[in-house]
């Protein structure tokens, strides 16, 4: 992997562009003087300082080999459902099902990407942990709210569990006719997902002016969302060399995260709306909690595998 | 070696629940202080310990339960050495007065944790509170009475359950209470009370945020 000539490059230029931010937020912060951009400034570097920080735990997992990477994603998957959960109420009846969710269904999923078990994997959240998490709860006895407090857990774990580990589950996946190392295709999925976030934050700060809900984000904003969109696409299909897919088709793929990712935010901050908070948590600096940088991954990622796995896995 | 297994505990504590300070109604000041909580758990105590800066932990000693905290060696060990907790015998076999540690902190010029339900709630409710809290308060005039509202530490280990969920947990802080020297003791527990309970709503933001 660390001898991969494109998987150098790539991070070379990841590592450049955040250089370049870097300098830019530095500059910027030297002249914005009216108080409102002055906070902007300081949210802007304080997201950046935490990109560093994300860049450099990201790319050691993918160096250290598919058993980190599988254990860095069950530790964002723990967190984003702690975040999930935290804000969301339950009833001490929850209890055993809370338990078993944090310490044994999140280790498990993980654990049958480890092993290779597709199957599995599809169906275990969705199915047993489904039918399981109600009846454990129901013998707690507790009626009041029942429909809706399962409901709630069970949205949470496909959020944060099931959906996410779609991610990594890019490694199970049988590319080898490409000849390229397994974890590029993760590199891939995590770099459009995260570089349309970021240039729609951009596009929207610059040039933002017809918003596109303001009663679920006032910062999603039309010309965000185009502007954004299209850098990632083409940074996206420029990027097709470390994916099985000719330029053209990583551009398709592109899109497809890109709307993904779109509608993840975007539904996750009605979540919040509803549970009347701002962010997620306060674990990343100038972002928020882990969940408010994993929403798009959530709703990207199980699209991206899909259509990876149907037409270019064999 | 202590000051490891204690920086470790908290450190443990802050990893898995968070154990965030908000401090709302007053900083973290090197004053003396009677902080009064909400208890609903036995993460209460490591929760509000963890939440408070280093420099306060020295000087303030969460009031504990000696017939939970000092039953066996560990459940000592972590409470009156780690935590710098002050352990009372709330059985009232003893004919000394129970508050008469905490009593010797406070003249000393420290400052108390305190919890003054005096046991655990079951359903995350605020019961009524205990005289402790008034008695001390007459004594000791000059500290400021602090209430703090944890928010989840109950539905991170419930009242009779063995296992521990990872929730985040917040330490609210609000405003001291002001004295009044006219109120008599149920008036004074009263005020108390929904001073604290006033902390339990959050200041969440409002549905929908002005533009950023």
């Amino acid at each position: 992997m660390i001898a991969n000539p494109v998987f150098v490059t790539v991070t070379a230029c990841v590592i450049v562009f955040l250089a370049l931010c870097t300098v830019i937020g530095f500059v910027l912060a030297r002249h914005v003087s009216a108080p409102a951009a002055r906070d902007t400034v300081a949210n802007l570097n304080a997201r950046i300082r935490s990109w560093w920080g994300i860049v450099f735990v990201f790319g050691a997992a993918l160096l250290f080999g598919r058993v980190v990477t599988l254990v860095l994603f069950a530790i964002l998957s723990f967190l984003s459902f702690r975040e999930f959960m935290s804000l969301t109420p339950t009833r001490a009846g929850d209890h055993r099902s809370l338990f078993l969710s944090f310490f044994v269904v999140v280790p498990v999923q993980y654990w049958l990407i480890g092993i290779d078990w597709y199957g599995l994997f599809s169906i275990f959240i969705p199915v047993y942990v489904f039918l399981l998490l109600p009846a454990l709860s129901a013998t707690a006895g507790d009626t009041r709210d029942f429909l809706a407090r399962n409901a709630k857990l069970q949205w949470g774990l496909m959020l944060t569990v099931f959906a996410i580990s779609h991610a990594p589950a890019l490694l199970l996946l049988d590319l080898s006719r490409y000849q390229l190392p397994d974890a590029l295709l993760l590199l891939y999925l995590m770099i459009v997902v995260q570089i349309s976030d970021v240039f729609q934050y951009v596009f929207g700060k610059l040039f933002g002016r017809t918003r596109l809900s303001p009663a679920i984000s006032p910062s999603k904003t039309v010309e965000g969302l185009v502007g954004g969109g299209l850098t990632a696409v083409l940074i996206g299909a420029a990027l097709s060399g470390i994916t099985p897919f000719s330029p053209l088709q990583a551009a398709g793929m592109s899109a497809v995260i890109v709307i993904g990712g779109f509608f993840g935010g975007f539904v996750l901050s009605a979540i919040k709306r509803d549970l009347g908070v701002k962010d997620w948590g306060r674990m990343i600096e100038g972002h928020g909690g882990i969940l408010d940088r994993m929403d798009s991954v959530s709703f990207a990622s199980p699209l991206f595998f899909h259509l990876t796995r149907y037409y270019f896995a064999t | 070696m202590k000051s490891i297994l204690r920086l470790g505990l908290l450190g443990a504590v802050r990893l898995l629940v968070g154990a965030h300070a908000d401090w709302q109604g007053c900083a973290p000041e090197p004053r003396q202080r009677i902080y009064y909580a909400n208890h609903s758990s036995h993460f209460d105590t490591l929760v509000i310990v963890a939440a408070l800066p280093t420099e306060l932990r020295a000087e303030t000693h969460p009031v504990a339960a000696l017939d939970y905290w000092g039953a066996s060696a560990l459940r000592r060990f972590v409470a009156v050495e780690c935590l710098n907790a002050v352990l009372i015998d709330r059985s009232g076999q003893s004919s000394a007065d129970p508050l008469q540690p905490p009593a010797e902190l406070l003249a000393r010029g420290h400052s108390l944790i305190l919890f003054p339900e005096g046991t655990r709630g079951a359903d995350g409710t605020i019961g009524r509170f205990r005289s402790g809290l008034y008695n001390l308060a007459q004594r000791f005039p000059q500290a400021e009475l602090v209430p703090v509202y944890l928010d989840n530490p109950q539905r991170v280990m419930p009242k009779g359950s063995f296992l521990m969920v990872p929730l985040i947990c917040t330490a609210r802080f609000g405003a001291p209470l002001t004295p009044d020297p006219g109120e008599d003791r149920e008036q004074f527990l009263a005020r108390a009370r929904s001073a604290l309970m006033a902390l339990a709503d959050p200041q969440r933001e409002p549905a929908v945020p002005a533009a950023a």
